[in-house]
């Protein structure tokens, strides 16, 4: 009822020519004049977005071109604010980090989100793991571009995070003190490294079954914990209760072993992983941020040991 | 030369990160040492010039009094990340809509695949299994190379090169490492890829792998090389050869040690605790190549036999 009231007099409101001039005819109560008045300012705020309530209450702070605001970005933000506000000027530059770390961590981050999809899709047993593959190949829309990402991005991850630990050795930034964040970053190191492993017998075929097969094999030949391993009988090992038999459920690889490598592939390790991630950006803060480029040291320089 | 052998390995789509890494850490090395040797002349030019280490910023950037040293993250870093995050997509997704991921048979514990090989990264790890018995190269080893890995900022006592590429002030540090990283682990990568054939036989680039191929080679021990039959002799036999393999060696890591006045001065602020972890672990980083020549050239299977385990 009152929409149609307002639409009338809206139409009045434009023939006679007198808007805004706060004697227009009242309806019900209402003053045309007051509501147009309104709408224009709504319009106008719609021009200005990062004026409105909604926006601030989001962002909180604005965002112009004052170093004031430019800090303020990425301190109040809850994602940005692992940055510092400023960094060593030289430490922008591609050449002294190489990125790999970020791109890691990116790779990491798509692997997650590719992850996640791929899972709508996936029963980790013997009857389904393979033909769901199939079916991700052949019938899921973008499925098949899905598996590639995910295979092809953890692949790219295990290069950028070797190439990671190559830059951050020859620039010497495991040094004091940021030691424990290079094992922190081993740590990460090994848990790519499973990753990618336990994702190869996930799709269920030749391939991933004989990769495992050969990985865990090596299990068997664990010193005292593997039932072929020197010391293992002595300890009492059997192919029935040694390592090999833990990490797979049983003493073949079957489904019990399909399933151990799914939970330790989708919850576990990724758990694992994103937990020391975060450790691991804390502490390049905690440490004084980024190590270099900087300023070099000569050797008549070195101060003698005190202990 | 087969080509359509090399083809079919070199087009396999999981092999494509092995390609890569070819193209990859060669690359980065350059690029690394780039940055080293200008550091390394500009740290000469230091040395001889004290006025010039008292004033100069030391970096081989350029900067100009006035200049902020330091930058806004947002946007100077923001905007890098981003842009890294686009071109990585991009990559990703022309490599995901080119190459499609390999999808073998179903899993069928009766049909063994020849080769059967683990995923590529591991391939290191396997190449050892020729060399050593499972329990040492793939238990002990991947476990000295983690825990390896983590000592080192806590065995490297050398102050200088913190933060910045150089070459002259860390030359022993670098050559482990690049010697460890490259050669011990991404030639053996490659070569588990590119060279290993059928029944994990060594097949140079080009030559078509024959799943009929017998070597005939006979591995043997060294004790039955030399002529011991008594188990118990043999076996203090083999522990003294490796015993003395240890002492050499770690003598000749102590001499490379030692050569130069600098890496005497960075020896001298080590702890005893710090030097037998670095010898521990040098040592069993030169005991790969040796097995490996070993094998090579003397067809020497085992060198330590004993009857829990052999080495
Ligand atoms: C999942 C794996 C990893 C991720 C996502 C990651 C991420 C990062 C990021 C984003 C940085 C900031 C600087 C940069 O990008 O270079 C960093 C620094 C660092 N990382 Fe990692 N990293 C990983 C693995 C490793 C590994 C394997 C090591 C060494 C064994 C390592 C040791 C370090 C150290 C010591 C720093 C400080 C470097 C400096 O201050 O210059 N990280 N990491």
């Amino acid at each position: 009822m009152a929409e149609k009231t307002t639409k009338k007099t809206g139409q009045e409101a434009g023939t006679n020519g007198t808007a805004g001039n706060g004697n227009g005819k009242r309806l019900l109560g209402i003053d045309p004049e007051a509501i147009k008045a309104k709408a224009i300012e709504d319009l106008e705020a719609i021009k200005q977005p990062t004026k409105t309530d909604l926006y601030k209450s989001i962002f909180r702070v604005k965002h112009d071109e004052t170093p004031r605001s430019r800090t303020l970005g990425v301190l109040s933000n809850v994602f940005l604010h692992l940055h510092p506000a400023k960094i060593n000027r030289d430490a922008v530059a591609y050449n002294y980090t190489w990125g790999m770390g970020g791109i890691s961590f990116y790779l990491f981050w798509v692997l997650t989100w590719t992850g996640v999809l791929l899972m709508f899709y996936y029963h980790p047993t013997k009857v389904q793991a393979f033909r769901d593959i199939l079916y991700l190949e052949h019938d899921v829309p973008f499925g098949k571009l899905l598996r590639n990402m995910h295979r092809w991005g953890a692949h790219a991850m295990v290069l950028t995070v070797w190439l990671h630990m190559y830059r951050v050795f020859l620039t010497g930034s495991y040094k004091k003190p940021r030691q424990f964040n290079w094992m922190v970053g081993v740590i990460l190191l090994v848990l790519t490294l499973l990753l990618s492993f336990t994702g190869y017998l996930l799709p269920d075929d030749q391939l991933g079954f004989w990769a495992v097969t050969v990985g865990t094999n090596m299990a068997r030949a664990t010193p005292m914990l593997g039932h072929e391993g020197p010391f293992g009988l002595m300890f009492g090992m059997t192919a029935y209760n040694d390592v090999r038999f833990a990490l797979l459920g049983g003493s073949i690889v079957d489904s019990n072993a399909l399933l151990r490598a799914y939970i330790w592939h989708c919850v576990a390790i990724p758990g694992f992983a994103a937990t020391f991630m975060i450790v691991h950006f804390w502490r390049v803060r905690k440490d004084g941020g980024i190590s270099g480029p900087a300023p070099m040291m000569l050797e008549k320089e070195i101060k003698p040991l005190r202990r | 030369m087969d080509w359509h052998q090399l083809w079919t390995i070199l087009s396999l789509p999981d092999n494509v990160p092995i390609i890569g890494l070819m193209i990859v850490i060669p690359f980065y090395t350059w690029y690394a040492f780039r940055q080293a040797f200008a550091n390394d002349r500009l740290i000469e030019q230091l040395e001889a010039d004290p006025e010039m280490a008292k004033t100069h910023h030391r970096k081989t950037q350029p900067f100009l009094k006035g200049w902020a040293r330091e930058v806004h993250v947002w946007p100077y870093l923001l905007r890098i990340e981003f842009l890294a995050a686009i071109i990585v997509t991009a990559i990703l997704m022309v490599w995901s809509i080119t190459l499609d991921a390999p999808l073998e048979e179903p899993a069928n514990p009766t049909l063994t695949m020849n080769p059967s090989k683990a995923p590529w990264y591991f391939l290191g790890l396997q190449e050892m299994l020729v060399y050593f018995d499972p329990w040492i190269a793939g238990v002990v080893m991947p476990t000295l190379i983690i825990v390896g890995l983590i000592a080192i900022p806590y065995i490297d006592t050398n102050p200088l090169g913190n933060g910045y590429y150089t070459y002259k002030q860390r030359r022993f540090a670098i050559w482990t490492y690049l010697s460890g990283f490259i050669i011990l682990w991404c030639v053996m990568v490659v070569i588990g890829t590119l060279i290993r054939g059928p029944g994990w036989m060594w097949f140079w680039p080009g030559q078509t792998w024959d799943h009929n191929k017998l070597v005939f080679e006979v591995n043997r021990d060294l004790h039955e090389i030399i002529g011991i039959t008594d188990p118990l002799i043999y076996g203090i036999f083999g522990f003294l050869v490796v015993a003395g393999f240890v002492v050499l060696t770690g003598f000749a890591v102590h001499k490379l040690l030692t050569m130069t006045e600098f890496n005497r001065k960075i020896l001298d602020r080590m702890t005893l605790l710090q030097y037998l972890t670095m010898q521990l672990l040098l040592i069993t980083m030169v005991g790969l190549p040796a097995k490996m020549a070993a094998r090579l050239l003397f067809r020497i299977k085992y060198v330590w036999v004993t009857p829990w385990f052999n080495v």
